[in-house]
């Protein structure tokens, strides 16, 4: 069950993306109205990162295509923000609170430039926005991970993107710091921006975003919340009958490499 | 001014690899530098017979190939053959140094070089080998030409790439996200490392040359909590490293090269009990 929007900012287009042979995404397709917040949902396993870090181009697809505003990735890149998850990255590295923020101006800034007075103002306005600019100063490993969290959404803020791509930005954070995350999402969807968030727990998802894509290796619903989260597509996301796809990506892994298992 | 040319040499030695070394112990990527260093060496030996002298473009563009050659292959085999990162380094540097092994026996008449130099180096004939130029004038030892421009050059190049360094090395999906390439970044550092390897195996060789890629960053690591500061902290290393490495192998009459990398490793445990202490106190506090 699809419902296009009528004047898509994203569009995905018949995306397949495999690992060393494996599909792990099947002829994805979608697209999403400016201003929105979109909830990408799904059981584990089901793609919803590779989703975001293929649109990224992190991923390059097997066959399809993604456009942002009507162009390809490269073009816009400097309106596209994106938040990988808090565990992909080393907090013990040697970095202060202020310097990570920063980083989200390195897009607008060039090869030679270094971050002037100007971008420190605007990181610590966007630390303030996360309430962390009394951690300025501080080392990132003595965050917690509600901390980090918001950190991470402060260098997304610091690159004045209009498209928001974020990875489980809800994952491990206190009860406080999702609040905080949730009210900045609604701020930002009512200042037209549009934001994609991957999200695992189903009680919150109806409220917190306005579409979803609903995912298990292939597209089982997108659409604005009201009309395709129903329980019944819910159950074909995440019901057992699916696993077949997954069985037919083993199948074509197997004869890929006929002597060896992964 | 024997010392203190061997001081000098040991000093540029130990703060260009150092600086580079940092990147690489930020990025979990020790053992490349270990690598590197090791297979350069048949890039070196066909420089060598390519230009018959030991002529420094040449071996530059021989080892930085070389460096670049044994990347991709540990590349290659971690992505393509699923082999783990480690064993890939493992079977790629021992191939190409037993190549350059090989390479050296051959060609042994027409080749200066020596395995045992290119292993353990011989700093203590830096003061002998003369920079004299056409007219008869001494312009000092020439391996303190040759490191200190290399160090110049890996000096500028973190200056003009920091951020990138930086951020390829924190966070290289989200480099990524924004534009700047993490594959150039990594292929940049790698050919610095390469070029600085080239550049002191004369004089330390090539496993001295790792204590001083990988021991002063991680001293310096455990003393600080930002970047800059860990650069300057290792540069520093560097230097107290060189004094007292010469002054211990002057006090046993042992290898320079071996009392300097001696010194790192003290230096390393002396950073490391401090580190213990600070945390214990720490926690004591927080108790």
């Amino acid at each position: 069950m699809i419902i296009h929007a009528k004047e898509p900012v994203l569009e995905v287009h018949d995306l397949t993306v495999s690992y060393s042979r494996k599909p792990v995404l099947w002829g994805i397709d979608f697209t999403l109205p400016s201003g929105c917040i979109a909830g990408v949902v799904g059981p584990n396993g089901a793609g919803k990162s590779t989703l975001l870090k293929t649109i990224m181009g992190l991923i390059p697809p097997s066959s399809g295509y993604v456009k942002l505003f009507g162009h390809p990735l490269e073009e816009v890149r400097h309106r596209v923000s994106y938040v990988p998850q808090r565990e992909s990255v080393d907090w013990d590295f040697p970095v202060s609170v202020l310097d990570v923020v920063l980083m989200g101006r390195y897009g607008k800034m060039g090869l030679l430039r270094n971050p002037d007075r100007q971008d420190k103002a605007m990181a610590m306005d966007c630390l303030d926005k996360m309430g962390m600019s009394a951690f300025a100063k501080r080392q990132i490993s003595q965050l917690s991970g509600g901390q980090q969290q918001r950190v991470f959404l402060a260098r997304a803020l610091a690159q004045e993107a209009d498209i928001y791509f974020m990875d489980e930005p809800f994952a491990g954070v206190d009860a406080a710091t999702e609040q905080a995350i949730i009210t900045l999402l609604r701020d930002m969807a009512a200042a037209n921006k549009t934001i994609i968030v991957v999200h695992h727990d189903l009680q919150s998802a109806r409220d917190y975003f306005d579409w979803i894509i609903l995912l298990n290796m292939r597209l089982v619903a997108g659409g604005p919340t009201g009309e395709v989260f129903t329980d019944e597509m819910i159950q074909q996301a995440y019901g057992g009958r699916l696993n077949l796809l997954a069985q037919v990506g083993d199948m074509m892994e197997k004869r890929a490499f006929p002597t060896r298992e992964p | 001014m024997i010392a203190f040319w061997i001081i000098l040499t040991g000093f540029l030695v130990a703060s260009a690899c150092g600086l580079l070394g940092c990147f690489l112990v930020l990025r979990k990527m020790s053992m490349v530098g270990d690598a590197i260093s090791h297979a350069i060496l048949p890039g070196i030996v066909i420089a060598f017979l390519w230009s018959g002298s030991r002529e420094p473009v040449s071996m530059f563009i021989g080892a930085s190939t070389t460096g670049l050659v044994a990347t991709l292959l540990i590349e290659f085999f971690h992505h393509k053959a699923r082999l783990q990162s480690d064993a890939a380094i493992g079977v790629v540097f021992t191939f190409m140094f037993a190549i350059g092994i090989i390479l050296i026996s051959i060609f042994a008449g027409q080749v200066d070089v020596d395995q045992d130099c290119v292993l353990y180096g011989e700093i203590a004939y830096t003061p002998i080998d003369l920079w004299i130029l056409d007219s008869g004038i001494i312009m000092g030892p020439r391996p303190v030409y040759i490191v200190g421009t290399v160090l110049i050059l890996i000096i500028l190049f973190i200056l003009l790439g920091y951020k990138q360094l930086k951020l390829t090395s924190f966070d290289p999906a989200f480099a990524s996200a924004v534009g700047i390439s993490t594959a150039v970044w990594h292929y940049l550092l790698m050919a610095a490392v390469s070029i600085t390897t080239v550049s002191s195996f004369e004089s330390v060789g090539a496993i001295l040359v790792i204590a001083f890629l990988i021991g002063p960053p991680a001293t310096a690591y455990l003393l600080t909590d930002d970047l800059k500061q860990m650069l300057k902290i290792t540069v520093i290393l560097g230097l107290f490293v060189s004094l007292t490495g010469y002054g211990l192998a002057y006090w046993l009459n042992a290898s320079i090269a071996g009392c300097m990398a001696t010194m790192t490793g003290v230096c390393f445990a002396v950073a490391f009990a401090r580190h213990r202490w600070a945390s214990s106190r720490y926690r004591a506090r927080l108790v």
